[in-house]
């Protein structure tokens, strides 16, 4: 069976040039970032360069500026947004929203207090409803920068003004943006942003939290000096190559790459309205990233319809997945005012490098197909 | 009989609702020795967060606990089937627990498991893997399906092993469901399957058998009842009252109707010179009538929401066996039907002992399913 991959948001492939700049590492540049010898220097000269490349895709390093050092590795993003979410506020006040990744809201759930500002109906944050939020006790406040489930991006820049002229911590989960739109954290004003590097064709287990230069964090992890004492433990030298090299190719190829993945995705999406009754694009009013569209299918459930595509080749994804595996109703798409019902109708298609026009066109056939039958079986749809 | 119970034309993708357990591992991996193509689908029907406080130590046999799905997993993996974990938790709470619930308070005894056959598995269930593009559906239910060309039904028969039989569980299946269900394993034994088990290398194949309704630990369902009320932030059902003897005396007071069940004669509390069992309930008057155990016989009973499987639904009275529970023997009874077509009435020729209203009723010709009710 020819299988096409449409789950981009849930992880990518490692790419070629990724896999090539980190296999040698393991092999070859074997030291202890942290030796004095030859070994060590080899391996720390990787990860300085690693360093940069992430911090320049990030908008922090260029042209020989300084910069790099405000960016930590880490595991990935779960970590990222731990790190930035207690290294700042163990003990205070949170402001975040009601659709973030679970690793903030449940990292947010174990600080003194939270407070979840809502989204409109397009899943869009009110800068205002944030400002409305702020208490004395506040000590950071987290916004994700793009949504994994709809894509939709959050206007970062004004939230985060408001945030750092009251004098307290920004932080976004870019985690769902970096990779797929342009991050300049110095525009975007923020003080801490999460990047994972699977979500943009680097492996599994590596992230960087951007740390603006006079942000008091506190590290989560203690041990040996590494990265400014800000995250202890040997450095993962090769994933952070592999993080490097696959920021790289952002800047390089990036906004090309995305220009035809958004050609793809559009596609995609007026082909399903069109041969579809019933259909609505959920966060269509907002900006979204290029890569993802989140339909809801009127009157079926979106279970029975990942299978079925599943099993005609076609990976796509529907909710969140509870512990067993089974899909959850979205909590992002209830946050946006759907019913249960509505949010359990939902499928997710997100695109990246190695979908093409033709495996475009025979998804949308797949999907026709599928939910005609899907609703020809549940006779709930009138 | 003259239809092999075992007859698989190759088809469609068959979807098996696997448990986890012994049985449904089994029929995967007969279905898929045969070369069908099968999807194996785990319905989450519970969510073991819920009520903590209902916890238990060790390992349970419940089949909704997450090592279930796990094992169904790791069942899936060995076979090299496709593998899907499916979210009926709203449904379940909606179609089964609540009704569960609701029937206990009204002072019957429900039987979850059919409810689950009836709106669940052969129901939503059933649309659920046709939607994801099965032909049919098979499980690991003791019981037997074979086509009549004779009277143009399906029907259904007792499992050859006479003491893993579930189709007291399954009278509510109508013609269109038997049409696309398989049960694989009702012409087998149980100690066959687990043979096949081993023989076809199914990682828990030693795996003790459930016993149990999945989502009541330990049976107490009268503890899951009051901390299902907690966790909905309701008073706990007030259903205390008095202990009535037959001859009308108040014996002493009691905990709550729902905490009774027709023919219980543990946890009454009253002492007397000969052991008391529960005759009836009032939910009603909360009261709970207890007496001597002759006071349990009945000698007929009414019965709704009639389904007929292997037969025509008849127009005069017929003679039938008939459960009026799970472990109860057959007992020879006459039907007749009445004008309402989904009621009957039934003379047992001997009296029963303990007919509970909210259990069900199943008519047996021999090894033949006739059909099935609710006793009111």
């Amino acid at each position: 069976m020819n299988r096409s991959y449409f789950d981009h948001n849930a992880t990518t492939p490692v790419s070629p040039e990724v896999l090539e700049a980190m296999l040698p590492v393991m092999t070859e540049v074997y030291g202890n970032a942290s030796s004095i010898h030859y070994f060590g220097q080899a391996a720390r000269k990787k990860l300085d360069r690693a360093r940069r490349e992430v911090a320049a895709m990030l908008g922090v390093h260029v042209a020989g500026a300084k910069g790099a050092d405000e960016i930590v590795f880490t595991s990935g993003g779960t970590e990222s947004d731990n790190l930035a979410l207690f290294g700042i506020a163990r003990g205070g006040h949170a402001i975040t929203t009601t659709i973030e990744h679970p690793a903030v809201l449940a990292a947010c759930g174990q600080l003194a207090s939270v407070t979840q500002v809502p989204v409109d109906a397009r899943g869009l944050v009110d800068p205002e409803a944030i400002r409305r939020a702020l208490t004395p006790a506040t000590k950071i406040v987290s916004v994700m920068h793009a949504n994994n489930e709809t894509g939709v991006i959050q206007p970062i820049t004004e939230i985060a003004r408001i945030v750092r002229e009251a004098g307290i911590t920004m932080h976004s989960d870019g985690v769902q943006a970096a990779g797929k739109i342009p991050v300049n954290v110095r525009e975007l004003r923020v003080d801490l942003y999460s990047i994972s590097g699977h979500k943009f064709y680097a492996p599994k287990g590596v992230g960087a939290l951007f740390v603006r230069k006079g942000t008091r964090l506190a590290p989560m992890m203690h041990g040996g000096h590494h990265e400014h004492d800000r995250r202890a433990g040997t450095e993962n030298v090769s994933s952070a190559v592999a993080l490097g090299r696959a920021a790289q190719w952002v800047i390089e190829e990036g906004p090309a790459e995305w220009a035809r993945q958004q050609a793809l995705r559009d596609r995609l999406e007026q082909s399903i309205v069109d041969r579809v009754p019933g259909v609505h694009v959920n966060g269509a009013g907002a900006p979204r990233t290029p890569n993802t569209s989140n339909i809801r299918f009127d009157g079926i459930d979106a279970e029975p319809l990942v299978i079925a595509l599943d099993l005609k080749g076609f990976a796509v994804s529907s909710g969140s997945a509870c512990s067993s595996g089974a899909a959850e109703p979205s909590h992002v798409l209830i946050a946006m005012g759907m019913t249960k019902e509505q949010a359990r109708s939902s499928v997710r298609f997100s695109l990246g490098r190695s979908n093409t026009m033709e495996q475009v066109d025979a998804l949308i056939d797949a999907v026709v197909e599928c939910v005609v039958h899907v609703r020809k079986m549940a006779p709930a749809y009138a | 009989m003259h239809e092999d119970f075992e007859a698989t034309s190759p088809g469609g993708p068959i979807a098996v609702a696997m448990s986890g357990g012994v049985d449904s591992s089994v029929v995967a991996g007969l279905l898929h020795r045969q070369g069908q193509q099968v999807i194996g689908l785990t319905m989450q029907l519970w969510n073991q967060r819920r009520l903590p406080e209902l916890a238990v130590d060790g390992p349970t046999g419940r089949c909704c606990s997450i090592d279930d799905v796990y094992d169904a997993r790791h069942v899936a993996q060995h076979l090299g089937i496709p593998y899907y974990v499916v979210n009926f938790e709203q449904r379940f709470e909606a179609q089964v627990v609540k009704p569960f619930i609701d029937e206990y308070l009204a002072g019957r005894t429900p039987i979850p498991c059919t409810l689950c056959n009836n709106f669940i598995k052969f129901d939503q269930f059933l649309e659920m893997a046709e939607g994801a593009g099965a032909d049919r559906i098979a499980t690991g239910h003791y019981a037997r399906i074979a086509w009549n060309s004779g009277s143009g039904r399906w029907e259904m028969w007792r499992s050859v092993d006479r003491a893993k039989d579930q189709t007291y569980f399954l009278f509510g299946l109508t013609q269109a469901q038997l049409a696309r269900t398989m049960f694989p394993l009702g012409g087998l034994e149980k100690p066959a399957v687990r043979e096949l088990a081993r023989e076809l290398g199914i990682p828990t194949a030693e795996k003790p058998d459930s016993q149990e309704i999945c989502f009541v630990p330990n049976g107490d369902y009268a503890a899951f009842i009051d901390s299902y009320f907690r966790e909905q932030g309701i008073s706990p059902a007030n259903t205390r009252g008095e202990l009535v003897t037959t001859d009308g005396r108040v014996a002493g007071e009691h905990a709550g109707v729902h905490h009774f069940t027709i023919g219980q004669r543990r946890g009454i509390g009253v002492a007397a010179g000969e052991p008391l069992y529960v005759i009836a309930t009032e939910p009603a008057t909360r009261r709970v009538i207890i007496g001597r155990k002759d006071a349990l016989l009945r000698s007929s009973m009414r019965v709704h929401g009639v389904n007929w499987i292997s037969i025509a639904p008849p127009a005069g009275p017929i003679r039938a066996e008939i459960k009026i529970r799970n472990k109860h023997a057959a007992a020879a009874s006459s039907i007749l039907p009445s004008s309402d077509s989904a009621s009957v009435e039934i003379t047992f020729d001997e009296p029963q002992r303990a007919v509970t209203p909210g259990q069900g009723a199943v008519f047996y010709s021999g090894d033949l399913v006739l059909g099935g009710g609710w006793i009111e």
